[in-house]
């Protein structure tokens, strides 16, 4: 199932927070060979995980990590505005309106519809939320994933060639996406509306009563 | 003279028909009291009952201004109600907009709680926007109303981003009224951000400013968003107003 947990809750799901960490390492920094750091216990950490931010967390069936993906509002600190300012023609990428998706992370073992998944969740919080954008870097391969996945970003801005070229894209947000995204990644809608709810809350008509329900309690 | 001022601010503010104006009178505003102001004719705006803003500084003070009425303000301080309010334990820590009815509101000591704020008029709807600032401060803007789901749903539907927005521009103006932080923040946009708004200004389509610019119309999008959010602007036209008002663009 999917999760959404705040850094500050992460600590409620241990096996998810450590196994979350080790894919990371596994994913970034032994497959990939990007420059990240991964501690002695071989979990890979950076500054953003210590910034409270939002994970979507793919749980497998025995409570280890199948593949996350990482949030914060362009509002404060993030890698786009920090790293890749030049990917953006020196502006800073800044809205509450958007929000910046980092450490796309699949486990090995991971089944075939983890990244779909992964996708619906973000089109999950872009709906529940009002959020219109997401922006993130990526190497130009992911772009054919992100195509089959049925959420394709805009690239605004390429830095270097060929096989080590990165990329800033830009999701924007619609109602039909929703729909294709689910399709493809095969979950129906209200599967993951109730995975969304599980973490958030469901909106529920007996939540807040109305006066008189109460007064006559 | 103070009192002049407040004259002049009554007699603009009973012309507001817009959020562009409120955006407006928002970025004007030295004084607390005018904030008052603002935020009611926001509720105007939003045709909802209340619109409340809270904020807690970096030293751990607390601030708010709105629209409930005082005697709930005195109320929820007497009776402490800061321990069980559920939209406090919902929106702490977070940055995502909380709407009231995913919150628990079962407990016994919270269904006391929502009977009293049901009993000052409060409202059963409630919209909350968590906002993290610089250093730690923390802020959360809301609106409430009496309505029912339908309602309250299209609401929300129609304005969450217009909520959003307001959110971080009333805390941005709160900021400016920290201690120590007397230096208004200047505006500063970037080269192809003035480029993008003075093209627009001078009426030229979004086509033609993202051919003369060599970007394509979804950068160019993105350049007008994180203008408009620097500058406090409602849209485009908004934003462009206001860089020229500020001397930021030549038209």
């Amino acid at each position: 199932m999917l999760r959404y947990i705040y850094r500050h809750d992460l600590h409620l799901f241990p096996k998810l927070r450590r196994s979350m960490h080790l894919d990371r390492a596994d994913q970034f920094h032994t497959r990939l060979g990007w420059e990240v750091q991964v501690d002695e216990t071989g979990e890979e950490h950076d500054q953003y995980d210590q910034l409270d931010p939002l994970y979507v967390i793919w749980e497998k069936p025995d409570g280890s990590h199948g593949g996350s993906m990482r949030f914060l509002p362009t509002t404060g600190p993030v890698m786009v505005n920090d790293f890749f300012l030049d990917l953006n023609n020196g502006v800073p990428l800044q809205s509450p309106l958007i929000w910046e998706s980092t450490r796309f992370c699949l486990s090995r073992d991971a089944s075939g519809n983890v990244a779909g998944a992964l996708t619906l969740a973000g089109i999950e919080i872009m709906r529940n939320f009002g959020i219109q954008h997401f922006a993130g870097v990526f190497d130009r391969r992911m772009v054919r994933i992100y195509r089959s996945l049925g959420f394709s970003p805009e690239v605004v801005g390429r830095r270097g060639e060929g096989r080590d070229q990165i990329c800033l894209g830009l999701w924007e947000f619609s109602p039909e996406v929703y729909e294709r995204v689910a399709e493809r990644a095969g979950i129906a809608p209200h599967t993951s509306q109730a995975w969304f709810d599980h973490s958030f809350g469901a909106i529920s008509n007996a939540a807040v009563m109305p006066a008189a329900h109460i007064a006559a309690e | 003279m103070i009192s002049r001022l407040m004259e002049l601010n009554q007699y603009i503010m009973e012309k507001i028909q817009d959020l562009d104006q409120i955006l407006d009178l928002l970025a004007a505003t030295r004084t607390l009291p005018s904030l008052q102001q603002i935020v009611e004719k926001l509720t105007e705006y939003l045709q909802v009952d209340h619109a409340v803003y809270h904020w807690v500084d970096s030293l751990g003070d607390h601030y708010h201004f709105g629209t409930y009425p005082s005697d709930w303000v005195e109320r929820y301080q007497s009776e402490e109600y800061v321990r069980i309010d559920p939209v406090v334990t919902g929106c702490y820590q977070s940055f995502h907009p909380v709407d009231w009815r995913r919150l628990d509101w079962s407990p016994r000591k919270v269904r006391l709680f929502l009977r009293d704020a049901l009993a000052h008029g409060i409202g059963n709807q409630g919209y909350s926007i968590p906002i993290r600032g610089p250093s730690g401060q923390f802020a959360v803007f809301t609106i409430s109303h009496n309505c029912d789901d339908s309602d309250w749903d299209a609401l929300i539907s129609n304005y969450n981003r217009e909520l959003l927005l307001l959110a971080h521009f009333f805390n941005r103006k709160a900021l400016e009224f920290e201690p120590g932080r007397l230096d208004t923040q200047e505006i500063s946009l970037s080269p192809r951000e003035i480029d993008a708004l003075t093209l627009l200004g001078q009426g030229q389509s979004r086509a033609q400013v993202a051919q003369a610019l060599s970007i394509s119309e979804h950068t160019l999008r993105v350049y007008i968003e994180s203008a408009r959010y620097k500058l406090g602007a409602a849209n485009t036209t908004h934003a462009i107003a206001r860089a020229t008002s500020y001397g930021l663009i030549v038209i």
